[in-house]
């Protein structure tokens, strides 16, 4: 064999095996994605990972929040119903770099609901958002996230007016921080109210995820918004005639609407046999509680409106 | 041809166990075994935890520091001071002798992971006073650690083949780094878009995947490893060092060796 | 059948970082060396010999050009179990000892099994180092490591043996052994051919030499016939200090030495000198011709600069 038939073979044989070693990587990669994840928890203790980063703090966090961001993703994706080890990984990526604001709002909105729409965790998302606000404390989107928690998820009313209005201090906040204490000070059971936090969320994030599934809930707000009008339409109209009405456009009509209600997908609400307002495809509106029908139990959610 | 690569070979082995920095090594991992020991009395649950995981993570870290700098030492210093030349004036073809060369390293590796692995079965007997069925697991770990060397090996091989000794081992350590975070580096480049995540899944599949090579902790947790793990990372350690190789036979074939 | 040909081997680098300049090592060289010769192969440093071995050996891949090592091609690989190779300052494995190096390469040459040791322990025993063969090759000095050069060299009874500055680094002991050493080649039937920059070396061993420089090649022939045409000088040596008024009117050049002078003169002038120092009563210790020495032709060929083309003798 001269120089160049060994050359070639050579070349040969690394395109042949780099080939191969790629597909075998592609292949258990398909099989048993992030199978390492399981493996990199065994050292949570966020101390011990600082010290042994050896001072490479940012890198290891931004590996953190990647991993974190990787398995609630697949784990949506595969219709999981925990997300345990979600807490943990973003507890370890803001313990390594506390400036990591994104992880905040991430926890804010995936930590806190309950599953299938996230970790079901919000005591230890309100932990998270309260480390955070220690150590960025000029950050007003964190108070803002905080009382988000609050109000959504755990319902205390009083702890999210106290958080907007300590957000509302801060130099540099948006002018809305003011508005949504006072207002969920007087309504905080109120739609609008709801509505003007969901439309924050909206507009201030740059995540992907967290405006999508902001838009979710907005849309869901629509819904139990028109619903609950649309039943009170319902009781007035029993109350003036005695019955119920029989088909929606008869409704709308007494009510003095301009055509048949709606839902934010363009399909209009049916009307029950029972009087009861509901939506023709529950499945469009993973967050909304009214208008579902009786016995409707909701599937794991979020991602279907963007496939 | 056999014979000469088998010579080659052997040679290489005389030479990297002669060197005394090997000896140094291996006694300091043995060493670590031991302190993993005196390191686990703190509690007694984690006795066991703590010496395997300190025990198996010195036999990885210091291998591959045996790896790399006695290595490419072997073959770069051999270019360079030119120990070479009398080998290469007899019937010696170029690819003979890389792959000789890759075959000594190997075989010296996995000599050093066994008297460093009796450190850690040593160890575990004084911690626990007899061996379980899950023990056994930390065989399959310590195959997995082998593969890693091989790995190491071809590509120190690789580098050397063309550049310095210094530039070697600089290069082979940063790709054992990058390599441990592979998966992450793919579930980079599974986020990223456009010409960013093109580059980032190319690099993510050159890269070494040494993420899934490492399963100290979970054998240390006495988890199971699934059959089909082990034939995977046995293939693509095949496939990867096979690819490392014929990379450098085909620089060096073509080298003017100054 | 001639031991080397070689046929228009030419080697030109690229140096530079970013603009590559093209550096000329070696220009066509055309060369035959016969069988059973010994061959110098003189030039300063840098001339190119070192990149002529080199490409023999396959170390270096010529920019053109070929050659045939005993009748085959240069580059086939079976060729080089005849063939034995000291590079210049050569380096071992640190930690082996001489005869496991020394086995190594027998293994190496294809030299069979049973017949290793004795190989092994005999060339040993040739070049003066059997008695440290078991000493790890890191303790051995500079000489020693030469000797251990040599004898990888020669280990398997090549045919043709090429030494790259075989002198460097010695004593005038271990030089003389050497030069012992390659008579002893000589007579064995073994072509031998090396490169030197040390012309005294050259002029008492070798058959023919060749003179390169800058990659070029500057003059070839046989010693004997460089150095046999008589300069037309004559050396002339006496008693005492004295430098007669005569001699220096000769146009002589005197030298005093100790308690004697050297004087050199044209041969015409002999007769007249030795008229002078009997009329002086001076003591007439010698009267020897001045032959031209290869040092002499090598510094003319040198300073061909400009016009010189390469020659064949």
């Amino acid at each position: 064999m001269n120089r160049r038939t060994t050359s070639i073979v050579a070349a040969c044989c690394l395109v042949v095996f780099l080939g191969a070693s790629v597909a075998v990587l592609h292949h258990s990669d398909q099989v048993r994605p992030h199978s390492s994840l399981d493996e990199t928890l065994y050292i949570s203790s966020p101390k011990l990972l600082k010290r042994a980063s050896l001072g490479y703090n940012g890198l290891l966090a931004d590996i953190y929040w990647t991993r974190a961001v990787q398995y609630f993703g697949g784990r949506f994706h595969d219709r999981s119903a925990s997300y345990t080890l979600l807490a943990p990984l973003l507890e370890i990526t803001t313990q390594l770099d506390p400036q990591l604001t994104v992880a905040y709002e991430f926890g804010a909105s995936f930590l806190a609901p309950a599953p299938p729409d996230g970790a079901g965790e919000p005591e230890r998302a309100v932990q998270l958002m309260e480390f955070g606000i220690q150590n960025n404390p000029d950050n007003w989107k964190l108070y803002y996230d905080l009382g988000f928690v609050y109000y959504l998820n755990l319902k205390d009313y009083k702890k999210a007016v106290d958080a907007f209005a300590r957000g509302s201090q801060v130099p540099n906040a948006h002018p809305f921080m003011r508005l949504m204490a006072a207002q969920m000070a007087e309504h905080a059971a109120d739609f609008n109210t709801a509505r003007m936090l969901w439309s924050a969320t909206y507009e201030n994030s740059q995540d992907k995820e967290i405006r999508a599934n902001a838009l979710e809930h907005l849309r869901a707000l629509r819904v139990d918004e028109d619903v609950t009008h649309l039943q009170e339409a319902v009781t007035r109209f029993g109350n003036r005639t005695g019955r119920l009405p029989s088909s929606l456009s008869e409704l709308a009509a007494a009510e003095g609407l301009q055509g048949i209600p709606v839902d934010p997908e363009g399909y209009p609400y049916k009307l029950t046999p029972q009087g009861r307002i509901e939506v023709r495809v529950p499945e469009d509106f993973p967050f909304a509680n009214k208008g579902l029908p009786p016995g409707y139990k909701p599937t794991p959610k979020f991602h279907t409106q963007n496939q | 041809m056999n014979a000469r690569i088998l010579h080659i070979a052997s040679n290489t082995f005389r030479e990297a166990v002669r060197d005394r920095v090997l000896y140094n090594l291996i006694a300091f991992a043995l060493l670590l075994s031991g302190a993993a020991i005196l390191v686990g009395q703190i509690s007694i649950e984690i006795e066991k935890l703590v010496v395997i995981n300190l025990g198996l993570t010195a036999v990885s870290l210091f291998g591959i520091v045996i790896a790399i700098f006695i290595g490419i030492g072997l073959v770069s210093k051999e270019i360079e001071k030119r120990t070479l030349y009398t080998v290469l004036s007899r019937p010696v073809r170029r690819w003979e002798f890389i792959i000789g060369k890759f075959f000594g390293l190997a075989g010296t590796l996995v000599v050093n992971t066994f008297f460093m692995a009796i450190g850690v079965f040593a160890a575990l007997f004084y911690v626990s006073h007899k061996f379980v069925r899950a023990d056994a697991l930390i065989l399959v770990a310590l195959y997995f650690i082998i593969l890693e060397f091989m790995i190491i090996c071809s590509l120190g091989l690789l580098f050397s083949s063309f550049s310095t000794p210094l530039l070697s081992a600089v290069f082979a350590f940063s790709l054992f780094v990058i390599g441990s975070f592979a998966e992450d580096l793919r579930g980079f480049a599974g986020m990223a878009h456009g010409f960013t995540r093109w580059l980032a899944t190319g690099a993510a599949y050159l890269v070494p995947n040494f993420s899934a090579l490492n399963i100290v902790s979970s054998v240390a947790h006495g988890q199971p490893v699934a059959t089909q793990l082990i034939l995977h990372n046995t293939l693509y350690a095949f496939f990867y060092a096979a690819m490392a190789v014929s990379g450098a036979v085909l620089i060096f074939e073509n080298r003017n060796l100054k | 059948m001639p031991a080397i040909e070689i046929l228009g081997l030419e080697k030109t680098y690229k140096v530079g970082f970013w603009i590559k300049r093209p550096k000329r090592a070696l220009l066509p060289l055309h060369l035959t060396v016969e069988d059973g010769e010994v061959f110098g192969f003189l030039g300063p440093n840098g001339a190119g010999k070192t990149t002529t071995l080199k490409l023999l050996m396959g170390l270096v891949f010529p920019s053109a050009g070929s050659a045939r090592i005993l009748g085959k091609p240069w580059t086939d690989p079976e060729v080089k179990a005849q063939i034995g190779f000291l590079p210049e300052q050569p380096y071992f494995y640190d930690h082996l000892t001489a005869h496991e190096l020394l086995n190594y390469y027998a293994q190496l040459s294809g030299v069979p099994a049973k017949d290793r040791s004795h190989r092994v322990t005999s060339t040993l025993q040739r070049v003066g180092l059997k008695d440290i063969q078991g000493v790890q090759l890191r303790k051995f000095s500079k000489g020693m490591l030469q000797r251990v050069g040599i004898a990888q060299a020669i280990l398997h009874d090549p045919k043709l043996v090429f030494f790259d500055e075989p002198m460097s680094g010695l004593d005038p002991m271990g030089r003389r052994e050497v030069r012992d050493l390659m008579e002893q080649l000589k007579h064995e039937g073994k072509t031998v051919f090396f490169s030197t920059h040390i012309l005294s070396d050259a002029e008492a061993l070798c058959d023919r030499v060749a003179i390169i420089n800058k990659g070029e090649l500057r003059g070839i022939g046989a010693v004997a016939d460089l150095t046999s045409s008589v300069q037309g000088k004559v050396e002339v040596i006496w008693q005492g200090t004295q430098v007669p008024a005569s001699m220096k009117a000769l146009g002589a050049e005197c030298h005093v030495i100790g308690d004697t002078v050297r004087a050199v003169m044209g041969e015409s002038q002999q007769d007249a000198a030795i008229d002078a120092l009997r009329r002086e009563r001076l003591r007439l210790i010698a009267l020897t011709p001045v032959r031209t020495s290869l040092e002499a032709y090598f510094v003319e060929k040198l300073q061909h600069a400009e016009t010189t083309v390469g020659t064949n003798a």
